[in-house]
């Protein structure tokens, strides 16, 4: 059973939030008004998160793409009442919209604040809705929505695999945010062949992960040299 | 004493109350409809667009609705706590005042569940959490405590009701058919009264670690997530002991307005208040040495992230809420509380307002600065709840009161057949246990 995470190379990063775009385009995220943003109503699956060192003139900060975590312990999962969010067998922390009862428990347990909740219904301009993605269910107004790997994905490469009647391949399965970052900083992939590409950087020094300390075991991996 | 009103019949002003209304009780009734009718309209707006009309936004996901699902469960600790308590320490001085408190907890249980339920983004999926209970939840060990604490204290108000109920049918007044089912067909033999008193004391001592359950699960909706300053082991005790404070303080309130509005001074007299004072006075103490160690560990760890929440109550931008919190939980009180000429009736409602602002305040505190302050930078965002949430909160104080308002148009709210028993019985009970106690008295 493969077990998907993420890589990040942070000295590859260029902060260009081109991640962010093809993740807003493929998942069918909704758009949120200026004055609903500034309340701090956006949706984002993945971000950039400043990171601030030092004090000045000493200062040291870099932005930090944050995704899902998708933690091998997840906080958020234990606290669903009804099994809207679980670890599911190849480690992708998922999330069963049509199920959510909105009490946004897990979004208040997750220590990365990874998830977003929908305060309203989600709303999208006229000329925009012919170009929502048919492989990514909308969400409704009051339930909890996060990152996926994109799943969907998932699903389609090993339905096409099938079909062809082969295994499925390391390039079969990639999230949007990968496919469209342009200086190649993350890479993704099954992290229990010990040959893959994410496995071997996950392995690398430059390594590591986002409060290892707290025991929730992330799958997502930075790479940086002196961090 | 002066005891102006029983000549008239013996326990006649017990009887008041349901078989007479007067026009301020309709005038106090519409008010309240009223504002709940107001409060169902801002929930109805709130169901239509969704919870973005309150105040609440990433990472602040809960606001108002989950500190008065928190205040209003720990009002509901008076009641039957203080009572089954009271019961089996066979403290003679319950009998007036037993009535009022386990009405509390039975009524104001409900709020606690509606705030929940009014938080939910989806709250028509609400029975999605019988149909697919996922019992490593904190929340799903709130839904179980709660509902057996529910059931439980409604048997435990019920049961010391059925002889009032008799009394009630016996009277022949309006209503006589409802009382004449719920009386369950009470004679008062002597079997009657036995098994009574055996059902009334086994409900007394279940009741007691259902209580102290509940309030410990309340707190673990906190305290099992690693965010900092709700990570605490310290919560569970925390929480029961704020909630019987806050509890207690209700009650005292409770009592002052009804011994005003029947005009039963005669039952509810300065030594009830001073007994309760006394109480509170406890629990101020015992408030002030849980906060404090909370805290005190918190600043003797000094790790970083509890610290950026520890300064932002003490000096920050949530200073106003907890000082005010410190002041009205124990500045205000413990002075009043402490004093024997200021535990009158009328001394300990000052200090009984003061406590429950208090505790709404320490709640507030507990779950609003923590949420401001996620482990990962955000942008800054700001709470401050709407219309829509004050609103909803008035209707809940305003529907509880009109419900406690009610009851005590359709029962007694102070026990009669307790307190007359008390007075044709408990003089020579009592002197027949002090005589086990001591030796030289007679008897051994």
């Amino acid at each position: 059973m493969p077990r998907w995470g993420m890589v990040i190379d942070l000295d590859k990063c260029t902060a260009c939030q081109a991640c962010v775009v093809a993740c807003h385009a493929e998942n069918n995220i909704a758009l949120i008004s200026p004055e609903e943003s500034a309340k701090g109503r956006t949706i984002h699956w993945i971000e950039l998160i400043p990171h601030i060192e030092g004090e000045y003139p000493h200062i040291k900060a870099r932005l930090i793409p944050r995704p899902c975590m998708h933690c091998d312990h997840p906080p958020c999962t234990k606290v669903c009442p009804v099994y809207a969010t679980y670890l599911n067998e190849e480690g992708i922390v998922a999330q069963i919209n049509h199920r959510c009862i909105g009490c946004r428990y897990c979004t208040t347990a997750c220590p990365y604040t990874v998830k977003h909740f929908n305060w309203y219904e989600p709303k999208w301009p006229e000329e925009m809705k012919g170009s929502l993605n048919r492989e990514v269910s909308l969400r409704t107004k009051g339930v909890v929505e996060k990152c996926t790997f994109c799943h969907h994905r998932l699903l389609k490469a090993k339905e096409k695999a099938r079909a062809e009647g082969r295994d499925l391949l390391p390039d079969d399965y990639i999230p949007a945010c990968v496919q469209a970052c342009p200086s190649g900083a993350m890479s993704f992939g099954d992290l229990s062949d010990p040959f893959s590409t994410v496995s071997r950087l996950s392995r690398e020094r430059r390594s590591f992960r986002l409060m290892e300390d707290l025991g929730t075991e992330p799958k997502v991996y930075y790479l940086s040299e002196g961090m | 004493m002066e005891e102006k009103n029983l000549k008239r019949e013996e326990d006649g002003i017990l009887f008041d109350p349901v078989e007479r209304t007067g026009k301020f009780f309709y005038l106090v009734l519409s008010i309240l409809v009223a504002v709940i009718l107001w409060a169902v309209f801002a929930y109805q707006f709130q169901y239509r667009h969704g919870l973005g009309v309150t105040g609440l936004a990433r990472p602040i996901f809960w606001g108002v609705y989950i500190t008065n699902f928190v205040f209003f469960i720990g009002i509901s600790h008076a009641g039957t706590l203080i009572s089954a308590i009271l019961r089996l320490a066979k403290a003679e001085w319950r009998r007036s005042i037993t009535r009022s408190a386990e009405v509390i907890t039975v009524l104001v249980l409900f709020f606690g569940v509606g705030n929940i339920l009014m938080d939910l983004g989806r709250p028509d999926r609400m029975f999605n959490i019988i149909r697919y209970s996922q019992f490593q939840s904190p929340l799903l060990w709130d839904v179980s405590s709660i509902t057996v604490y529910l059931t439980a204290s409604s048997i435990y108000l019920f049961l010391p009701l059925i002889p009032d109920i008799a009394l009630l049918r016996d009277r022949n007044g309006k209503r006589n058919w409802f009382y004449r089912i719920l009386a369950l067909g009470w004679t008062g033999t002597e079997k009657q009264h036995h098994l009574l008193e055996r059902a009334i004391s086994f409900m007394a001592i279940l009741v007691i670690p259902v209580a102290v359950s509940v309030h410990t699960v309340v707190s673990f909706v906190f305290a099992m997530t690693i965010q900092p300053m709700w990570h605490s082991a310290i919560f569970g005790p925390y929480f029961v002991a704020g909630a019987i404070f806050s509890g207690i303080a209700a009650l005292i309130v409770a009592m002052n307005i009804i011994r005003k509005v029947y005009h039963l001074e005669d039952y509810l007299r300065p030594v009830h208040f001073n007994n309760l004072g006394i109480l509170l006075l406890v629990m101020t103490l015992l408030w002030f040495y849980f906060t404090f160690t909370e805290y005190l560990t918190t600043y003797y760890g000094g790790e970083p992230v509890h610290m950026t929440i520890f300064w932002m109550k003490f000096t920050g931008r949530f200073a106003p809420y907890f000082w005010a919190m410190f002041l009205f939980c124990f500045v205000i009180p413990l002075p009043i509380l402490s004093l024997r000429r200021t535990r009158t009736p009328l001394g300990t409602l000052i200090a009984s307002f003061s406590v429950i602002i208090g505790m709404w305040l320490e709640r507030y505190v507990i779950v609003v600065p923590t949420l401001t302050n996620p482990r990962l930078p955000n942008e800054a965002v700001l709470y401050f709840p709407t219309w829509v949430e004050w609103s909803i909160f008035a209707g809940c104080i305003s529907f509880f009161i009109l419900l406690y308002m009610i009851f005590t148009k359709i029962f007694p709210i102070v026990s009669i057949w307790e307190v007359r028993e008390g007075r044709e019985k408990s003089i020579a009970e009592v002197q027949e246990r002090i005589r086990t106690y001591l030796p030289g008295i007679g008897i051994e």
